[in-house]
């Protein structure tokens, strides 16, 4: 491995390491990326919607959602572009409560967003206490800038699929790489195994 | 929403430092030969891999400064007081060293001539970087396609690229500067922070439909994308890059 003359870095003492991906480092700030300008979307105006293979798409208006049993979960985040944040709070409800009891034949999700985004996920990497729609962060609702009013939360994954101002999910049969998949980063986007770029 | 797959696999590869170019005082342009180099459209970005001796390593992103026909890849850097790495390349990198990166990244944050304008682009500090690559591109392929920049920093003394983007201020190129905390005696430019006002002033109506770009620190570029919006701008044609804290 070819040293950088000079270099030292600034290792942090306060985090454990064991909890920080390969090539992340640990901030206390909360970065924000989006490839466009944040949408705004009135509360009355926003649904979020199960379709695709599925027999009768679901939907459910704001406060309908609201009245959906939710969960309030700490967990570390993990930015593609090298950040992590640790011990982040989040309040929203569990996809195992939304696709309780559905009946499909879909293996793969396409979560879409209010201002086009898109990401795919494999079904199973959203069940079984692994994902949310979160509608708060740190005991407050979700600013718009971090996704608000509601946005996917998948931990486990790079942050990029945790896709803001989701819509909705399509489920889907056959696998379709979403927004930034298409444009060469990894379809699967696991931080434990460096999965940042197509190929990796 | 056009796309480009990029299919290719991003392997590190160890860059010479041939040239050192100081910006500003806190900005600085690497000039790199990557012994090979599969090209780049303007606006893409690399990730650059630090190693200690100890085996640590840190990486970052940072932004492309030349245009894919110029000789040379150039990364332009600005020094964050708190920052791991940035401070390293901006202070302690010296001709000769080898950088690792891996690249190109990047595929939406990109202009090349097929995607037409009128195109504008919106600079917060050190956001210029990859805006100065569609710059640059747009006059290597003698693009008429017309463009203009509004860029805004803290002073004079701040702005990156300066003798080249007032060079470049002719015919279709329009550049704008906004001076937010300290201007020159006689200063006939902007002198506050962008907001809806100015970018009413500035951008072309949303009737010509520009493509725009909007590079700089997170609420930079929230108030000028959302100013934009506000505008009446289609929110499909403004594409955005924020600089998180890093």
């Amino acid at each position: 491995m070819p040293i950088s003359r000079g270099f030292h870095g600034r290792r942090r003492s306060d985090s454990e390491p064991e909890r920080v991906p390969p090539g992340q480092y640990v901030t206390d700030d909360f970065p924000v990326l989006s490839a466009g300008p944040t949408p705004h979307r009135p509360l009355d105006e926003w649904s979020f919607t199960v379709e695709g293979a599925i027999d009768a798409p679901l939907t459910w208006s704001w406060d309908e959602f609201g009245k959906l049993p939710s969960e309030t979960v700490t967990v570390d985040i993990h930015c593609v572009t090298k950040w992590s944040k640790l011990d982040t709070v989040w309040t929203g409800v569990s996809l195992d409560t939304l696709l309780d009891g559905i009946d499909t034949s879909a293996e793969y999700v396409l979560a879409f967003s209010d201002g086009g985004y898109t990401t795919n996920l494999p079904l199973e990497d959203l069940l079984e206490g692994k994902a949310w729609i979160a509608y708060r962060y740190d005991e407050a609702p979700l600013d718009p800038e971090h996704g608000g009013p509601a946005r996917l939360l998948v931990p486990h994954l790079y942050f990029w699929k945790s896709a803001k101002w989701v819509r909705g999910l399509e489920l889907r049969d056959h696998d379709e790489p979403g927004f930034w998949e298409g444009y060469g980063y990894h379809n699967y986007g696991d931080p434990w195994k460096e999965q940042r770029y197509a190929g990796d | 929403m056009e796309r480009t797959a990029l299919r290719r696999r991003l392997s590190w590869t160890q860059a010479r430092v041939v040239d050192l170019l100081d910006e500003t005082a806190s900005v600085r342009s690497i000039v790199v030969e990557p012994p090979e180099w599969p090209g780049h459209r303007a606006g893409q970005h690399v990730d650059v891999r630090l190693t200690a001796e100890d085996g640590y390593q840190a990486q970052r992103s940072y932004s492309i400064a030349s245009a894919p026909e110029d000789d040379h890849l150039v990364l332009t850097v600005e020094r964050l007081e708190d920052g791991e790495v940035s401070p390293y390349l901006v202070g302690e990198l010296r001709p000769g060293d080898e950088l690792e990166l891996r690249g190109p990244i990047g595929g939406y944050f990109v202009w090349e001539e097929s995607l037409g304008g009128p195109l504008l682009l919106i600079a917060g500090g050190s956001g210029v970087v990859p805006l100065r690559a569609m710059l640059r591109h747009r006059s290597a392929v003698a693009s008429v396609v017309p463009v203009r920049l509004l860029y805004s920093a803290r002073s004079l003394a701040d702005v990156i690229y300066r003798d080249e983007l007032m060079q470049a201020a002719t015919g279709l190129v329009d550049i704008r500067f906004t001076l937010t905390r300290a201007r020159p005696e006689g200063w006939t430019g902007y002198d506050r922070r962008i907001d809806r006002e100015l970018l009413a002033e500035v951008a072309w109506p949303p009737d010509d439909d520009p493509l725009v770009y909007v590079c700089g620190p997170t609420g930079f570029v929230e108030t000028a994308a959302g100013s934009l919006v506000d505008l009446g701008h289609d929110p499909g044609r403004i594409r955005t890059e924020r600089f998180g804290p890093s």
